[in-house]
């Protein structure tokens, strides 16, 4: 049952990695990747939502969405699945405000770092996609849970080893009109590249 | 009348979402693999736009802070199922070959960073208008991308053959890489070269 869990926390990580293998998230992965620093206080952003709003949307969709869930109070014929787009994103908008609320007030210099970027966490696809992914392959509550940690360990693990490339990058020369974004891009084609010899391994 | 042609007109070159600004990036590389799908996705993606800044900016004035990422992605879920619904309605096969990412412009920064950082401040008209150009913006490099992942990857243009293939007896060898999403990566960094090159005040330092 542990390795059960356990490859799941695996594959999370490294063979789905959300960033590099679905290509979720990538706005803020791109913009948020100029300094180790920054890449962390983001990476952490996103496991805690992450962690977060999975079980919870697991949760919903478990107990109030799905068909026949509602049998309890005499509803079994009512499936309210087409609700949970809606649902999930007011999930995920309500905990970013929420921790950009306890940042603002217990941690002001990351909050100042991240932003604008802190509510576009809101529209970060690796969280909505995550939630759907979740759905549709009907994962359990403790299996969301991993799932969720995992997925956003992978973003996080990603993102600093993207900003950590960048670093280093400064002392390269780089041609004019390629500086910054246009070679972040072929940086993370490449990456991407790499990543792709995970999906042929079997857990 | 110039202000609002600046509005309409900036984003193309001078301010592009995807080239400049970093926003919508995720589903500039998984629908362009083939032409027709990025037609579809970009135009779906500039009515969302304008729409949700017409709609935020209306309310801009009666929405708290606190609550304001509620209230827009409320109005953004609202403009897209009616998206998805008319793309189901008019082009069936493009929606089953966009399946989720219709729902993911959500989650498409353009929209949502366009309502934060344009039309809370601005009237409902300058909004609606930075919609429309942000929109074809994007388009832009979505159509681009498209056209040529589509051509050199499996020779077609929207659907139809241009460049005869090997395997059908032609003399072009298509490229693989082209139809993976990677590829993408590598032609939005190129396309931003070029930009760069052409208008030299955008090139970042260091």
């Amino acid at each position: 049952m542990l390795e059960h869990y356990l490859s799941l926390f695996i594959k999370s990580i490294f063979i789905e990695n959300m960033a590099l293998a679905f290509f979720l998230g990538m706005c803020t992965f791109m913009a948020i990747s100029k300094r180790v620093d920054s890449a962390i206080g983001l990476g952490i952003a996103v496991v805690v939502v992450q962690a977060v709003t999975m079980p919870v949307n697991n949760l919903i969709y478990n107990g109030i969405l799905k068909e026949g869930s509602l049998a309890w109070a005499g509803l079994e014929n009512v499936d309210l699945t087409f609700l949970g787009l809606l649902t999930y994103i007011g999930v995920i908008a309500a905990m970013v405000q929420i921790l950009e609320m306890t940042l603002d007030r217990y941690v002001p210099k990351l909050y100042n770092t991240l932003g604008i970027f802190l509510p576009l966490i809101t529209v970060n696809c690796a969280i909505l996609g995550g939630s759907l992914l979740m759905v549709e392959r009907n994962y359990t509550f403790p299996e969301s849970v991993v799932f969720g940690f995992g997925s956003g360990i992978g973003f996080a693990l990603a993102v600093i080893a993207l900003a950590g490339i960048r670093e280093k990058m400064k002392y390269s020369n780089v041609p004019t009109g390629l500086r910054g974004l246009g070679i972040t891009f072929i940086t993370v084609g490449l990456m991407a590249i790499a990543f792709m010899l995970f999906s042929g391994i079997q857990l | 009348m110039k202000k609002y042609r600046e509005i309409l007109l900036d984003p193309i070159f001078n301010n592009n979402p995807i080239a400049l600004q970093i926003l919508g990036i995720c589903s500039a590389l998984a629908v362009t693999s083939k032409l027709e799908t990025a037609l579809v996705m970009a135009i779906a993606v500039t009515l969302v736009t304008a729409f949700s800044n017409f709609f935020v900016s209306l309310v801009r004035n009666h929405i708290a802070s606190s609550i304001r990422i509620l209230v827009e992605m409320t109005i953004i879920a609202s403009l897209v199922i009616i998206a998805d619904q008319l793309i189901k309605a008019y082009a069936y096969d493009v929606s089953k070959q966009l399946s989720v990412y219709v729902g993911l412009i959500i989650t498409n920064c353009i929209v949502m960073g366009r309502a934060e950082a344009f039309a809370l401040q601005n009237k409902p008209v300058v909004s609606f208008l930075d919609g429309i150009g942000n929109g074809i913006g994007y388009s832009f490099i979505l159509i681009v991308v498209g056209f040529i992942r589509e051509l050199i990857g499996s020779g077609k243009l929207l659907g139809f053959s241009i460049l005869p293939l090997t395997n059908e007896g032609g003399w072009f060898v298509s490229n693989g890489l082209f139809l993976m999403p990677p590829s993408a990566f590598f032609l939005i960094g190129l396309i931003i070269w070029a930009i760069r090159t052409y208008k030299p005040d955008q090139v970042e330092e260091g």
